[in-house]
């Protein structure tokens, strides 16, 4: 015998439902494409030719290709360490040291450009200059991205530590390894994409970083200018064409980490080249 | 032989209190309690991955209380097998070996032989996720058994598994057993699997040692020590063929 199910014991249509999640992600992803269509229809290719002849913005993509790798690096070297130390130890005061690691993340960019200008005027900081000019030369282009950069790598990097299932660790030491040992050939590999979206995270925010820069290095032609930089300056004299030609160059750089980080953020074998 | 020797360890409210046991060597002991009893944390004392507040540890004569986990000379196999991600199961088989850096042809003989005995030779290039559950113990078993430890440890390692591939891992275990002579601890909540695989059960209650003789041998449920509650699972009856057991 078949018995009619009561109207309101029936499942409900989903597609109201889905149908508002997708307005709704649509809308966004619609409005970023908006954006880098009219940059595009603004400028034309002999614009774009035009501004990668230019030799301020050849120095500023050198700079800012050569600053962004180092302070990538850099990050890495740094938030590794502390993203292992922070998500496998409990020791006193870990919460504020926490707090004080996303200091540089909600601190306005100027305010961090600021604070180091005036480190740089303490007796430490001018002994320091005594030996390596920073301030307003190279150095300071890659310590003002430094700065904020890392602390996105940390929180990656700690994201990435503390998803990993300890017992393999612990299995590795049972093996035979040193603490250093099961952290190169276990524990490293396992957070290849952890590395990878740190590394992203850093360079993109480098390579966008403007308000520490403007404020710590200056923003000197074929000095310490980098693409951020070459956008404000065109912009400050009118020129929009190249500006929108440089943000281009900017999207084109930003799209092509993108597209490496999803190629090959997936691939297992990268963790080979970690093994004993 | 393990020997432990009034062995204390307190986080919070959790407790192991004076615990004290001996395994012979070459026995096969088998350790039972309730989920939350300390099972785990009483292997991870015996591995060095936790420390000995109290008490001491010997392990075949050798005092290794505050020793760390490497130069304990254990072989570990957790309840997940906890296979490292980005290796093959060649990998894991010679893991051990290149730490101790093995010459190469050696580590190849070492892989190939326990690959045989574990029936895992075909496996060798896959990775742990093109694994099933029971390949995936057996890669972890390998890799605990590469470098000829003298003692192994076991923590519920065929907790995950399907009957059928339980049984098969069974006479894996006894076949491993015959082959190496070793002095293992094994963890279970299952009595059958207790019954099948141990020379002597020890039960872990209220954080000791339930007190019992602990070389009894377990032929039937009514040899075990304890109360069949105290195992952490209800009995049941064993199923299929007899297994094979060399006493």
């Amino acid at each position: 015998m078949i018995h009619n199910v009561p109207p309101a014991a029936r499942a409900k249509s989903d597609i109201p439902f889905l149908f508002c999640l997708w307005v709704i992600g649509a809308v966004y992803v619609v409005l970023i494409l908006a954006m880098l269509a009219a940059d595009a229809t603004f400028t034309s290719p002999g614009h774009l030719w035009d501004a990668l002849k230019s030799p301020e913005i050849q120095y500023a993509i050198q700079l800012s290709l050569l600053s962004c790798t180092f302070t990538t690096i850099l990050s890495l070297w740094v938030s590794v360490p502390i993203g292992y130390l922070m998500s496998h130890y409990q020791f006193p005061g870990k919460k504020w040291i926490d707090a004080v690691l996303d200091i540089p993340i909600v601190l306005p960019p100027l305010v961090i450009g600021l604070s180091l200008l005036i480190l740089f005027q303490t007796r430490a900081g001018r002994w320091i200059e005594s030996y390596v000019p920073v301030t307003y030369e190279i150095p300071s282009v890659i310590l003002a991205q430094f700065m904020v950069a890392c602390a996105f790598s940390v929180r990656a990097m700690g994201a990435a530590f503390g998803q990993l299932n300890p017992r393999r660790e612990q299995v590795a030491l049972t093996l035979g390894c040193s603490r250093a040992q099961a952290f190169w050939w276990v524990v490293l590999p396992e957070t290849r994409r952890g590395l990878l979206t740190a590394g992203t995270l850093a360079w993109a925010r480098s390579l966008g970083e403007f308000g520490p820069i403007l404020v710590f290095a200056g923003a000197t032609r074929m000095k310490t200018e980098v693409l951020p930089t070459t956008v404000f300056l065109e912009l400050s004299v009118g020129n929009i064409e190249a500006a929108v030609a440089v943000s281009l160059l900017m999207v084109a750089a930003a799209m092509i980490v993108l597209v490496v980080v999803r190629l090959y953020g997936m691939e297992p074998s990268m963790g080979r080249f970690f093994h004993p | 032989m393990i020997l432990i020797q009034d062995l204390s360890h307190r986080i919070g409210a959790f407790h192991l209190d004076g615990i004290s046991l001996e395994i012979p060597t070459g026995r096969y002991a088998v350790l039972m309690g309730k989920t939350g009893s300390g099972k785990t944390t009483l292997l991870e004392i015996l591995c060095g991955l936790k420390p000995v507040q109290s008490g001491r540890i010997f392990l075949m004569e050798r005092d290794v209380t505050f020793l760390k986990p490497a130069h304990r000379g254990i072989g570990y196999v957790p309840q997940d097998g906890a296979l490292f991600p980005s290796m093959t199961v060649h990998d894991h088989l010679a893991f051990a070996l290149r730490v101790r850096k093995w010459d190469t042809a050696a580590i190849e003989k070492r892989v190939g032989e326990l690959a045989g005995v574990l029936g895992i030779t075909h496996l060798l290039g896959r990775r742990p996720h093109g694994l099933s559950g029971g390949e995936a113990q057996r890669a972890a078993l390998g890799r605990a058994l590469a470098f000829h430890p003298r003692i192994l440890l076991l923590d519920e390692p065929l907790s995950a598994l399907d009957e059928e591939t339980r049984r098969d891992m069974y006479q894996l275990i006894l076949s491993v057993r015959r082959q190496y002579n070793i002095t293992a601890l094994h963890v279970t909540h299952n009595w059958q699997e207790a019954i099948t695989l141990g020379d002597c059960v020890f039960i872990l209650k209220d954080g000791r040692i339930a007190p019992c003789g602990p070389h009894d041998i377990p032929a039937s449920r009514n040899n075990m020590c304890g109360s069949p509650a105290d195992y952490g699972t209800p009995p049941f009856s064993p199923v299929g063929p007899p297994l094979e057991k060399d006493r």
